[in-house]
């Protein structure tokens, strides 16, 4: 799995860290969402998946 | 044409007597019929009703739709809400760039890590209200003891409020958000409450703290960025958003959970964060408290759903209905609070969607993990048929909540 996060839609929501913090963080400044890996491991790509789902901006891409 | 007019069905209907937790039986029938369908708003005006999970989300989320509730099309709330609309914008009724310039103003103090860090000062907050609530007199009224108080604490220590002041602030911020307020009174809310804003953002400027407010007049105040009275017309904004909704999620969630009172000793004798976390999202599903209807119009011709809306014409979104749709979530009338209910538009959904969730969630699961384990026999100290619900508001609730223990 290949998971991207456009920051330039991203609205802050922090949906995704909700979902995946072992994937997703928060910028300190603006709240703005920040991978810590782009390629998760098998056992986050269900929560990656779920926080792509939630993800009120539709930021989050993934290629599986 | 007039005929036509007639024979649409008027939004919003009534919820059924005796249903008080469940959206009006006649929106869940326009669903059934179709995803989307022309509705009869107070006005006379007639704009789409996009009424299922799916389409609600493609609209929410799609940039030909518009929030910016000074175009001609937008299907406003109320003759009162129309009036001030016109006249201090939000960054809710702005559609991007704008907005999210404005936005991202205030993102940071909402993101995960930091709401997370308030835990201890919110679990203070709700200690300390129900200590006082068991030593004051009983039956007591939870809204004005409780549900109120602690989003209105927490939102004041956030923002730098006073919280002294909270007579002035939630009256205004009643009036506001009152569908039957004329457009006298929510003018004239809406003036008092930026004018207090504004001068405690003068003060802010002179003698910071340590506060959104205090660091928003420096960071964009004092730079030239907003105006002081921009700052105060978002501050009013935050301050209000932050009251009402957490207020009524705490108070309707209490009546809804003492009548599955099975459910409301599992998440009392939870030790689980998840289980606690799992509820509060099922709550917000199943009372969707923003139950009029989220605010829409068309910037472009959009096909959705099998019809054609036409460029400026109004959307109606409610999401009550959508997280009551059987296809998305099973049984979807019953409360379980072992659902995965996560997909839940109860924040709305698009780059709108709710700012303050992340707060509104830790505050509730604070709140459903304390209130129930610290008063076990927590009882209505009325009939349920007694009970004020707020028909009349933009956010559904109950007027007062007496309980006894």
């Amino acid at each position: 799995m290949r998971v991207t996060v456009d920051q330039d839609k991203c609205v802050g929501s922090g949906q995704c860290v909700l979902a995946s913090e072992a994937v997703f963080d928060q910028r300190d400044e603006d709240g703005i969402a920040v991978l810590l890996t782009d390629t998760p491991s098998a056992a986050d790509a269900e929560d990656v998946r779920q926080a792509a789902a939630v993800c009120p901006a539709l930021a989050i891409d993934i290629q599986e | 044409m007039t005929e036509t007019l007639t024979e649409l069905p008027a939004f919003p209907a009534q919820r059924a007597s005796g249903a008080p937790f469940d959206p009006p039986p006649e929106h869940r029938r326009l669903q059934r019929q179709a995803p989307v369908s022309r509705v009869r708003l107070w006005d006379d005006s007639t704009p789409w009703l996009v009424s299922s999970y799916a389409e609600q989300r493609a609209m929410l989320s799609d940039p030909r739709v518009s929030a910016d509730a000074r175009q001609a099309g937008y299907p406003h709330q109320s003759a009162g809400l129309k009036a001030r609309r016109g006249n201090e914008v939000t960054f809710i009724n702005m559609d991007d760039p704008q907005h999210a310039r404005l936005r991202r103003m205030v993102t940071a103090p909402f993101a995960i890590k930091r709401v997370n860090a308030m835990r201890p000062a919110i679990q203070r907050i709700v200690d300390g209200l129900i200590d006082d609530l068991l030593a004051g007199p009983k039956p007591a009224d939870l809204v004005q003891a409780f549900a109120l108080p602690v989003p209105s604490l927490v939102i004041c220590e956030l923002l730098g409020v006073p919280y002294a002041d909270h007579d002035f602030f939630q009256q205004n911020s009643k009036k506001l958000i009152n569908r039957n307020s004329t457009p006298e009174e929510s003018q004239a809310a809406q003036v008092e409450l930026v004018d207090y804003l504004e001068e405690l953002v003068g003060r802010k400027l002179i003698e910071p703290a340590d506060d959104l407010l205090s660091r928003l007049a420096a960071e964009q105040v004092a730079t030239g960025e907003l105006t002081q009275h921009q700052l105060a017309v978002m501050g009013q904004l935050l301050l209000v958003a932050g009251h009402e909704t957490t207020a009524n999620m705490i108070a309707l969630g209490t009546a809804a959970l003492l009548e599955h009172p099975g459910q409301l000793a599992e998440l009392r004798d939870a030790d689980d964060p998840k289980l606690v976390a799992g509820a509060v999202e099922e709550l917000l599903r199943y009372l969707t408290i923003v139950h009029s209807g989220r605010r829409r119009v068309a910037t472009e011709d959009i096909e959705v759903g099998g019809q054609l809306i036409r460029k400026g014409e109004g959307i109606v979104l409610p999401t009550d209905i959508a997280n009551r749709q059987p296809e998305e979530f099973a049984d979807p009338d019953k409360l379980d609070i072992h659902r995965d209910a996560r997909k839940h538009v109860a924040f709305g959904f698009g780059v709108h969607q709710c700012l303050g969730q992340p707060l509104a969630r830790v505050e509730l699961q604070i709140v459903y993990s304390t209130l129930y384990r610290r008063i076990p026999t927590l009882a209505l100290a009325a009939e349920r048929d007694q009970l004020k619900f707020k028909h009349d508001g933009l956010v559904y609730g109950v007027y007062e909540l007496p309980v006894t223990w």
